[in-house]
């Protein structure tokens, strides 16, 4: 009697486990897992409620294939190797889909996970990386920044015609991504970056920052902060007088900025795709109802959480059964439109690759509030 | 060591071999993560609660450890090699950097080390040649050993607790060795230990470098375990928790680190019913236990026993005289 | 030269509020030998008692800011001398430090569960408006944190030297057990020092979250600046921590444009370790007379 004996028996058990609940369960298992503490908390939780909001609408609408939506819960606390173990957990757990994560760096590990037990997964994250490892099991809910950064770049060239740019990027793993595909789309188009400043996470005085870009001599700024350190920015920007236009993402305009920044954050431009301000009904009616219920304002997490929640619905309905790998299989090529399937919120298509093409939005910061200024296609 | 302790030794073993089996992949994970962070608060132990000098760098060298292990193995060194080298370049890092450090007064070890923690993140984030930078390193092979393959999170799990175990004995050696008595006659008295000729300095040092090799040690394992690494994994935020289950544990008790790591990894568990609160809740409980009882865990239970050493601890005295 | 009197004019600006901080460490450590890990979220937490003050109690700002400073005195002074420290003193430092990081963690967790996990704007004492010094461009409010900061360690250094009972603190941190036998209240000239680090602390958060946003996890930062800024200013002198504080403050932003972005946060530190290594007792310290 011995240990490969003991091991071939855990694994039968642990088998058991995972796969005996596919066939008896009554309610389908949803499990979430985001940045409920740590420095990622803000966008977890707007990420998380989202998703509650979206559960709590389907099991109203009487579920998923008539079966009520059980969501749990699980805090990535902003840290890569949890986010990896609570993704464990979750599918140990017996979940027959999985949301989250918001940070990149903790979807790259966690994303393993669930390709391994063959769990579809609804991500948050926009680091270009993620939907180029093959990853079969891997979906977006927003576009990477390798597919919004052509939609800016064109936007500085042919609209703005700006020819030297400058980058001012936060280095953590947020930032580092999208400043390393806004570089490469530069590169691509022949435009030359002036200068390149990284600014550490949660710094408080931008001021050494704004005087390296201020004598850079570009035509155009593109500022990827996130949300505070954005405010900080612009106030600085704003002092010290600097003329060119502040080009930036959803972080940059975001109604929380405008709110933090005040007066400074006239005149900055910024790409959107999901916004509480999209001028779309079915986004800013989710965006009130959010508000009504949470008592704060949805930024794009939130959005982004509750279309995953709905995505999961729409394709298991498509399939038409309770099946993790088929629901993987439907969900690529898949094209949602709002019309027939309104929790979508805007028109989404799934490549092979779990990539999302959306249109968005291009917007700038008038008198406090946002005016969309161009709609960009689908890409 | 006496016969009953032996027993209990064995006892314990055994039930470490059994914890894994009918578990999820997660609790095996879970486990796998209460032993190596033991390693590194042993670690640390050796330095704060033996040589009485504060690491706030001990999740830093891991984070060496991790990488130097990580590196090496991707560029095809097997573990056996990857990890010992780890060890030997922590041990050199906390020479060079306690030498200085302690040339002078009491509490600048603590000052240095946090420094040098966030001097070590800055390094593995932005030398991305090297590190991968914040993106960190996918893909860290987990090692095989003459066909024992550790890829499955069993297997995993046995290799870590084969260490851990190999660890705590030699441990367990270091400390009950005459060297180690130094340490606790330094601890009680520093000016009795100079005036009998222990050299605190060159011990305080050799202790907080040894100390420093198990926390690369601890990172050698964490790489594979996880199988991807980055910098903010390793950060202050992380060091402090290591002094967490040190402190939590009861610092200078063998197995106070070993304690308070289970503590603090299976804590969070524990409270998860309680939401978003946890965090708090157990803020409060180690603000509570520090201000009930500063010498920890271990040193709150020899407290109540010692309540109690009238009749029932002095029965077990006379017993053991017998034997 | 318009690019270095920038940076330089903006570091003391923010470097003047860090050295607000940086003098509680300092005068806590004289006093009981404290080190305050929570000292960062002593900084966030008033700014959240103003917003509670004029959103939630409807207060005007200048109400708000006393309500927020008496809150401050009850909570960060007497409150936590009484029921955190004092019980741990006689353990020597260890446990004091594990519980502060522990209270850091609890203020953080219950401003984000009870207040909001996002960044709050906070008004700002004066109308903002941008002056230009030599082609340099200063705030209103930069202007206003440099001379209340001036004016606080000023105040602070009289009170110490010219006063009676400042002379009894200063004489209670330099050796209790004689001052005790002079005649002094030790243990109220430990309050009194108490106090005036959460005094300091409350006018640091007032005069930092107009720029820096009041946000539940702010306070890990500036504490860790704070800490610095106190080790290379001298642990044991307020001047120290004063000179510390606007040095990290114009070091950082100078190695930024002249060093490295990516390496901006490794100066002080390297700073750090050079003035250890070099001088212990730090810039402006004296040597201390303790040998353990």
């Amino acid at each position: 009697m011995n240990r490969r004996h003991v091991f071939a028996l855990a694994a039968s058990a642990l088998l058991l486990s995972v796969s005996a609940p596919a066939f008896a369960q009554e309610t389908v298992k949803i499990a979430n897992i985001s940045e409920l503490s740590g420095p990622g908390a803000t966008s977890g939780v707007n990420w998380r409620d989202g998703a509650a909001m979206a559960i709590e609408e389907i099991n109203a609408g009487g579920g998923i294939l008539g079966k009520q939506v059980q969501l749990s819960q699980y805090d990535s606390q902003s840290d890569a190797q949890t986010s990896r173990a609570m993704v464990q957990k979750a599918i140990d757990e017996g979940a027959f889909a999985l949301l989250g994560t918001v940070y990149s760096g903790s979807t790259i590990v966690n994303m393993l996970v669930a390709q391994q037990a063959g769990i579809p997964q609804m991500t948050g994250s926009e680091a270009p990386k993620i939907t180029q490892l093959g990853n079969p099991y891997i979906f977006r809910t927003s576009f990477g920044a390798q597919k919004s950064m052509p939609k800016i770049a064109a936007y500085l060239q042919d609209e703005m015609k700006v020819t030297k740019v400058a980058v001012a990027w936060v280095n953590t793993e947020f930032g580092k991504g999208g400043h390393d595909a806004f570089v490469a789309e530069m590169k691509e188009r022949g435009i030359e970056i002036v200068a390149d400043v990284p600014s550490e996470n949660a710094q408080a005085d931008f001021a050494a920052d704004v005087v390296k870009l201020k004598g850079s001599g570009a035509e155009a700024i593109f500022v990827y902060l996130t949300e505070e350190e954005s405010a900080r920015f612009l106030r600085e920007a704003r002092k010290q007088g600097i003329s060119v236009p502040l080009v930036g993402e959803t972080t940059l305009i975001g109604q929380k900025v405008i709110d933090l920044a005040g007066e400074a954050s006239n005149g900055a431009l910024g790409h959107v795709s999901l916004t509480p301000d999209a001028p779309v009904p079915a986004v800013q009616e989710m965006a009130k109802k959010f508000e009504e219920k949470y008592k704060y304002r949805a930024d794009h997490n939130a959005i982004k959480g509750y279309i995953g929640a709905y995505a999961i619905k729409y394709a298991t309905e498509a399939v038409g059964e309770l099946d993790s790998q088929k629901v993987a299989e439907k969900l690529h090529g898949l094209t949602l439109k709002a019309a027939e399937n309104p929790g979508i919120l805007i028109d989404i298509s799934w490549d092979e690759t779990g990539e999302v093409s959306r249109e968005s939005y291009l917007v700038e910061v008038k008198d406090g509030k946002q005016t969309v200024k161009a709609t960009l296609p689908a890409n | 060591m006496n016969s009953r302790n032996l027993i209990l030794v064995l006892v314990g073993i055994a039930a470490l071999i059994a914890a894994p089996l009918g578990q999820g992949n997660y609790v095996i994970y879970v486990l796998c993560s209460w032993l190596i962070f033991s390693i590194a608060a042993m670690g640390l132990n050796l330095t704060l609660g033996y040589a009485g000098q504060v690491s706030l760098a001990q999740a830093a060298f891991m984070g060496i450890g991790a990488y130097t292990t990580a590196l090496l193995t991707m560029a095809g060194v097997h573990w056996i090699f990857a990890a010992p080298a780890a060890m030997v370049l922590c041990f050199v890092i906390g020479l060079v950097l306690g030498y200085p450090a302690l040339r002078v007064q009491h509490h600048f070890l603590a000052f240095v080390t946090l420094a040098f923690s966030t001097l070590t993140f800055l390094v593995l984030r932005n030398e991305e040649w090297l590190t991968g930078g914040s993106l960190g390193l996918v893909g860290i092979m987990r090692p095989k050993f003459l066909g024992f393959d550790t890829m499955p999170q069993l297997h995993f799990y046995y290799f870590t607790l084969a260490v851990f175990v190999l660890v705590a004995l030699l441990f367990w050696g270091l400390v009950h060795s005459p060297w180690g008595r130094a340490f606790k006659a330094l601890r009680e008295n520093p000016i009795r230990a100079n005036s009998l000729g222990v050299d605190i300095r060159r011990m305080t040092l050799l202790a907080f470098a040894i100390g420093s090799a198990l926390g690369g040690l601890a990172g050698a394992l964490a790489a594979p375990l996880v199988q991807f690494i980055d910098p903010p994994a390793f950060s202050l935020m992380h060091s402090l928790k290591i002094l967490l289950m040190v402190v939590v544990g009861g610092s200078g008790y063998f197995f106070g680190p070993i304690l308070g790591a289970g503590l603090v990894i299976v804590m969070p568990e524990f409270l998860r019913f309680t939401e978003g609160y946890y965090l708090m809740i157990y803020a409060a409980m180690v603000l509570v236990l520090m201000i009930v009882c500063p010498t920890g865990l271990i040193g709150l239970g020899r407290k109540f026993a010692s309540q109690f050493k009238g009749r029932s601890v002095r029965g077990d005295l006379k017993e053991g005289a017998k034997l | 030269m318009t690019e270095f009197l920038q940076v330089v004019l903006s570091g003391l600006a923010t470097g003047s509020i860090y050295a607000l901080a940086a003098i509680g460490f300092t005068l806590l450590w004289q006093a009981s030998q404290t080190i305050n890990f929570a000292q960062g979220e002593f900084v966030m937490l008033p700014a959240f008692f103003v917003l509670i003050g004029m959103h939630v109690l409807g207060m005007p700002l200048i109400a708000a800011m006393i309500f927020a400073l008496i809150l401050s005195l009850i909570l960060l002074g007497v409150i936590f001398k009484k029921f955190v420290i004092e019980p741990m003193l006689p353990h020597g430092t260890l446990p004091i430090v594990m519980a502060t990081i522990a209270l850091g963690i609890l203020m953080k967790e219950t401003v984000k569960e009870f207040y909001s996990a996002e960044a709050q704007p906070y008004p700002s004492l004066v109308a903002d408006r941008t002056l230009d010094f030599f082609g340099a461009a200063v705030s209103t409010q930069d202007i206003l944190n440099l001379v209340v900061s001036m004016l606080v360690v000023v105040a602070l250094q009289f009170f110490l030297s010219g006063t009676r009972t400042g002379r009894s603190m200063q004489a209670t941190a330099q050796n209790p057990q004689v001052a005790e036998i002079l005649g002094v209240n030790i243990k109220r000239m430990v309050l009194y020092t108490f106090l005036i680090n959460a005094a300091l602390a409350a006018v640091a958060s007032f005069l930092i979250s107009p720029i820096y946003l009041a946000k539940f996890s702010n306070g890990e930062p500036i504490g860790l600046v704070a800490f610095i800024a106190a080790i290379v200013g001298g642990f044991n002198q307020i001047r120290g921590a004063l000179v510390g504080g606007l040095l990290i403050g114009v070091v950082d932003n100078l190695a930024a444009i002249y060093v490295s972005a990516q390496y901006r946060a490794a100066v002080p530190l390297i700073l750090l370790i050079v003035i250890i290594l070099v001088r212990p007792q730090g810039l402006l310290g004296k040597a201390e007379g303790r040998a353990v």
